[in-house]
């Protein structure tokens, strides 16, 4: 039993035979809306789809919020309680639906907190080794947009920022808002450091809607079909071809 | 003020005043440890007692404590699942049986970084003798025996900090076990390590669950210095043990302290 964690780990990579398909970038990318065309694409060709969002764990959650409602939270625990929250998704459902053959699709993976923890002032290979029994992802769409784009985007339609997303636990700036900008921008560095070690498909945020999602499509597909001509299901996978060819 | 200093003395000839307040800094178990509370001065000391439930714990935090009280020592004591952000969150996720082994250790983890920082370090800080009833290696421990990899359990409990003195009550199981039924009539789901699979009879389960957190302890000794203490004798044997180091080790620091004068 004893340090067979990692091992295990290495023994299940042939067993997960499912497909697991991240967004990342900041509040206001449009990663979201992207992810969610993805979700309704596949799930409309009969794919077993689950999709995960980070932060949503019931049984975290509650507690999560609490401390934010009271603005007790240090960098520490802020980043230990979103790792809670992963772990429960992940061993709940992320891990055990990929191992049963489902196409897993996260809107933010470990990406988020490694870029959020360390701008908070966390050790990046403390967080790291939080994360290290993640499963890689398949695909990782970056949708890279100007800070100012992305920060117009949020902050048009929301009177307040909340204390914790506008960062000003870092104390920044007084000014929520300012605070905010300069928040993101930094989370935006980290997100850039990483891009090619972790073989992140940059997709443009500022593009149209349309002309992102079928660069992302055009990206499952060929993923789908890497792994589907293992599993020989090449039928459904140029089914789905023809509807993007359109 | 702490076990640095005297080994600095050696080191070091030119002993000024400032070179002394840098050895107060907050040490972590990695040096990595939380970045942004490296420069905090610790003016306290930080006693943990480690030992299985029902292995006198709480005993002899209360007479250590009344001891040192009366010597004139602010105490503060502290210990796991003490925090008011997450430990209702931990005894209701425990009931309903519905959280992995890794997200509990992580929630631990998060409780227990709460306590460090809203309490531990604060209390350290102002020159209190904070006293914690179990630490960081009973967490691992725990997940490890249920065989979360362990070199990832240590680099996650790397943001604590080091404690003075660590003090493990060694209990035989077989021994333990009286006590408990002792205590609670019954024995414990958790601490019987039922969860575990490891025998369907209880008793069994407990020993043996028991000996492995015991060898857990066991290989944690030397890589963190915890002194092991004969837990299988009389409560006043005990405390005499552990009373005896402690002044040994204040004695120590006011030493220290005086020659720096």
């Amino acid at each position: 039993m004893e340090g067979s964690n990692n091992n295990n780990n290495n023994k299940n990579k042939n067993n997960e035979s499912g497909i697991l398909i991240v967004v990342e970038g900041i509040d206001g990318s449009g990663k979201s809306t992207q992810i969610h065309l993805v979700d309704r694409w596949l799930r409309s060709k009969g794919y077993d789809v689950f999709f995960t969002e980070w932060n949503s764990s019931e049984t975290v959650r509650e507690i999560t919020s609490k401390g934010k409602k009271k603005a007790r939270l240090t960098p520490m625990t802020f980043s230990l309680l979103h790792s809670t929250d992963f772990a429960d998704r992940y061993e709940k459902n992320i891990y055990p639906l990929l191992r049963a053959g489902y196409i897993v699709l996260a809107d933010r993976y470990i990406y988020t907190a490694l870029a959020r923890d360390t701008v908070r002032g966390c050790d990046q290979s403390w967080v790291r080794n939080m994360y290290s029994y993640a499963r890689k992802p398949d695909l990782v769409f970056y949708f890279r947009i100007p800070v100012e784009i992305a920060v117009t985007r949020i902050i048009s339609g929301r009177p307040k920022l909340k204390h914790y997303e506008a960062g000003m636990d870092l104390g920044l700036s007084k000014d929520e808002y300012e605070s905010y900008k300069i928040f993101q921008g930094r989370i935006v560095d980290e997100y850039e450091s990483m891009v090619s070690d972790e073989n992140f498909i940059v997709i443009d945020g500022t593009l149209d809607i349309e002309k992102q999602q079928n660069t992302v499509r055009r990206n499952v597909l060929r993923t789908l079909k890497l792994k589907n001509q293992i599993r020989g299901n090449i039928a459904r996978v140029s089914q789905l071809e023809t509807n993007t060819d359109e | 003020m702490n076990k640095m200093i005297s080994r600095k003395l050696t080191k070091n000839k030119d002993y000024s005043t400032t070179k002394k307040e840098s050895n107060n800094k907050i040490k972590f178990i990695n040096h990595s440890g939380i970045k942004y509370l490296k420069d905090i001065e610790i003016n306290g000391s930080f006693i943990v007692i480690e030992g299985p439930d029902a292995s006198g714990r709480s005993t002899q935090i209360q007479k250590i404590t009344e001891k040192l009280e009366a010597d004139g020592h602010a105490v503060v004591n502290a210990g796991l699942k003490r925090s008011d952000l997450i430990s209702q969150g931990i005894i209701e996720a425990k009931r309903n049986f519905q959280v992995g082994r890794r997200t509990m250790a992580l929630y631990y983890a998060a409780d227990f970084a709460d306590q460090l920082e809203n309490k531990i370090v604060p209390a350290l800080k102002a020159g209190f003798i904070v006293i914690s009833d179990r630490y960081i290696y009973t967490l691992i421990a725990r997940s490890s025996v249920r065989g979360i990899n362990k070199n990832w359990l240590h680099q996650l409990h790397g943001f604590a900090i080091k404690p003075d003195l660590i003090f493990y009550l060694n209990v035989d199981p077989f021994n333990l076990i009286h006590r408990v039924f002792k205590k609670n009539k019954s024995l414990d789901y958790y601490e019987s390590g039922s969860d575990l699979g490891l025998s369907a009879d209880i008793f069994d389960s407990f020993i043996k669950y028991q000996l492995l957190l015991k060898k857990e302890f066991t290989m944690m000794q030397k890589k963190y210095g915890l002194i092991d203490v004969d837990g299988n004798k009389s409560i006043e044997d005990i405390y005499h043990n552990i009373q005896t180091k402690i002044s040994g080790y204040l004695d120590q620091n006011k030493k220290n302290e005086t020659l720096f004068r």
